[in-house]
């Protein structure tokens, strides 16, 4: 059997194809897929959909609750988007739902880097596709907690303005980091922050290396 | 995976014709000498350089002087942008280019930009083509170049190149010797007239991989007086253009040309009819797909379709499984995450392009091969619905189109 010649090679593995062998698995069979939207809304306990489809992600999560251990016990989703974006949110569904489900708290916390840890890496471009899947699931536990009058537990995923001159937010740093930018050179290329205001540049550099070590680790 | 490649990726590149290769041969090991000395290895190298000049040069229907290799198309763009550009600063510092060019256009405008230069990009209309009203407005005595590709690299669609040529010589008659007229005929020389007087162009960019010929060869047509800078310097080699012939390369491309020249027609016709199937064949089996360029006036070889709700990207893998090699528009395949530019200037809003596929034919492509796309892609597009939460609507795509929510809340922002 010939592979194809794409010419990217995974620096992970070396192989041929852009994606390691089990993004390429939940690519070519997504696990917990949703299969038919149900027509009775009660079905599920909980729902998130984040991104839009004229940035070309799109998820949406579908959630069954263990009221009582505080656990998701069924994950299911759909995903419009790359490959990337497809395994990740399937691995995602695997990793909240295995070894009879997990804590609510527990999957609050999961990181993209720990769903592309499980997917044995992603090509540096397409990090930014997987990062979408634990939006999407908090979205849907938010939710949940409102259904079930959990106020005090909803994270609200505010944004503060960093750059009052230019109107740069912490949002607008983060997904910078999330699209490769490492350096505050760079950061303000791609966000113009403190090009008025340099005052506020000590604060860009801070977040550009919380958010670099939030998603890239501490070694980045 | 499958065994055998289907392949319809011809705007990509093409396969070396073996005819091509087989007269390469020889240049890469006995006859290896440098066209530049004038010892008898020297000059078999040179003659058959000057042969392969002659191949070209006969289909463009100009002197041998006025063609030079390149190490493919881009660097023709580059250097007929640039060098036009740089050697008649003091005569103007406009450059009119369309919405639709190469990157190997847009780069070097970009780069010119910088420089102090004024380009100006002519939109195109919702099928692809060139606004010829607003052209003709963007003209001034201050214009020095323009430069338009003969059929895009996305969807084929043909440019009006003829009638460009001929308002550029009417502003001429009262004017002098500018604006220049440049295009870039890589994608068209298989199946179009490439005649340079025909066409009415001062400059023409063409490029070998795209007609069977080896990669890392190309070539520009200058026309005799043309003021021209190099962009590469050294030796002087070619006089233009420095840099020790790639004599095996230019022995391919020559004959890659000849042989372009053969079976014109009825190969047009033969691949059209190909093409024309595949069209039909989709948009009856797939519902809610949305073409991409002009309907009817394009190159013979090109389809280009948006199918919605799912991504290029993924879609792309899914048929290399099947075997099947085609290109998309979409941003998750392209290296900075910006989605195709060239079907954004159609108008068409981001959802349809993330969906965007291009399959282009070329002269291996056979019946069977259609007939195994249409087999299998209907299944592949069932499959990737199943998977996506979208139900998009063909119509009114205006309204569907509200960037949010994106990593960090925020419209995206391509770094160029």
């Amino acid at each position: 059997m010939k592979k194809t010649n794409l010419d990217v090679v995974n620096k992970f593995t070396g192989g041929n194809w852009a994606y390691t062998k089990e993004v390429k698995e939940h690519f070519f069979n997504p696990r917990n897929l949703l299969w038919e939207i149900p027509q009775n809304k009660f079905e599920f306990d909980a729902e998130g959909i984040v991104g839009s489809p004229a940035c070309g992600d799109v998820m949406r999560v579908w959630l069954k609750v263990d009221q009582k251990k505080d656990k998701i016990i069924e994950f299911k989703w759909r995903t419009f988007g790359c490959a990337s974006a497809i395994a990740a949110t399937s691995m995602l569904s695997v990793m909240t739902t295995e070894k009879g489900g997990m804590k609510i708290d527990k999957a609050l916390k999961i990181k993209p880097q720990d769903i592309m840890k499980r997917l044995g890496g992603l090509p540096d471009r397409k990090i930014h596709c997987s990062v979408l899947g634990d939006k999407a699931l908090r979205a849907a536990i938010n939710d949940w907690f409102k259904k079930t009058a959990q106020y005090e537990r909803i994270i609200v995923e505010s944004s503060r303005v960093i750059d009052q001159n230019t109107k740069v937010t912490e949002a607008d740093i983060e997904s910078a980091v999330i699209e490769g930018v490492k350096t505050i050179e760079d950061l303000q290329k791609r966000t113009k922050v403190g090009i008025g205001n340099p005052a506020c540049l000590d604060e860009a550099e801070q977040l550009l290396r919380f958010y670099r070590e939030k998603y890239f680790g501490k070694d980045a | 995976m499958s065994d055998k490649q289907y392949y319809f990726d011809y705007a990509a590149t093409t396969p070396l014709d073996k005819r091509v290769f087989s007269k390469m041969k020889s240049y890469f090991t006995e006859n290896f000498g440098n066209p530049s000395n004038l010892y008898e290895a020297g000059r078999k190298a040179k003659s058959a350089v000057s042969e392969a000049i002659l191949k070209i040069t006969k289909v463009l229907v100009c002197r041998p002087d006025e063609f030079i290799f390149t190490s493919g198309a881009t660097e023709a763009d580059n250097l007929a942008i640039a060098g036009v550009a740089r050697a008649n600063k003091e005569f103007g510092n406009k450059i009119i280019i369309s919405a639709v060019e190469h990157k190997g256009i847009m780069s070097v405008c970009a780069a010119l930009a910088k420089e102090g230069f004024e380009i100006v990009k002519i939109p195109v209309n919702k099928f692809g083509m060139v606004d010829l009203k607003k052209l003709k407005k963007e003209i001034n005595v201050k214009t020095i170049l323009i430069s338009i590709t003969y059929a895009d690299s996305e969807t084929g669609t043909i440019q009006p190149i003829k009638k460009i040529s001929s308002l550029i010589k009417k502003f001429r008659k009262n004017k002098g010797t500018f604006p220049y007229f440049h295009i870039d005929v890589s994608q068209a020389v298989s199946y179009f007239d490439i005649n340079v007087k025909n066409l009415g162009v001062d400059l023409m960019t063409l490029s070998a991989h795209k007609i069977y010929g080896p990669k890392g060869i190309g070539g520009l047509y200058i026309k005799k007086g043309i003021k021209i800078k190099p962009i590469i310097f050294g030796g002087g080699q070619q006089s233009l253009r420095s840099g020790t012939q790639n004599v095996p390369a230019i022995v391919g491309f020559g004959e890659a040309m000849a042989l372009a020249q053969e079976n014109k027609k009825p190969e047009f016709n033969r691949i059209k009819k190909l093409r024309d199937k595949l069209e039909k064949g989709i948009f009856k089996t797939i519902p809610k797909i949305v073409l991409n360029g002009h309907p009817k006036n394009h190159l013979p070889n090109f389809l280009n379709i948006s199918i919605l709700d799912i991504e290029g990207e993924a879609l792309l893998l899914y048929l290399d499984e099947k075997g099947i090699a085609v290109g998309t528009g979409s941003a998750c395949n392209s290296e900075n995450l910006e989605p195709s530019y060239i079907i954004s200037a159609l108008g068409r809003p981001y959802e349809h392009i993330h969906g965007s596929m291009r399959f282009t034919l070329g002269k291996y492509t056979k019946d069977v091969d259609i007939n195994y796309v249409l087999k299998n892609l209907p299944q592949m597009v069932k499959k990737l619905r199943q998977i996506s939460p979208l139900n998009l609507k063909i119509k009114n795509p205006k309204k569907i189109s509200q960037p949010k929510a994106f990593v960090g809340g925020k419209t995206p922002r391509f770094v160029k």
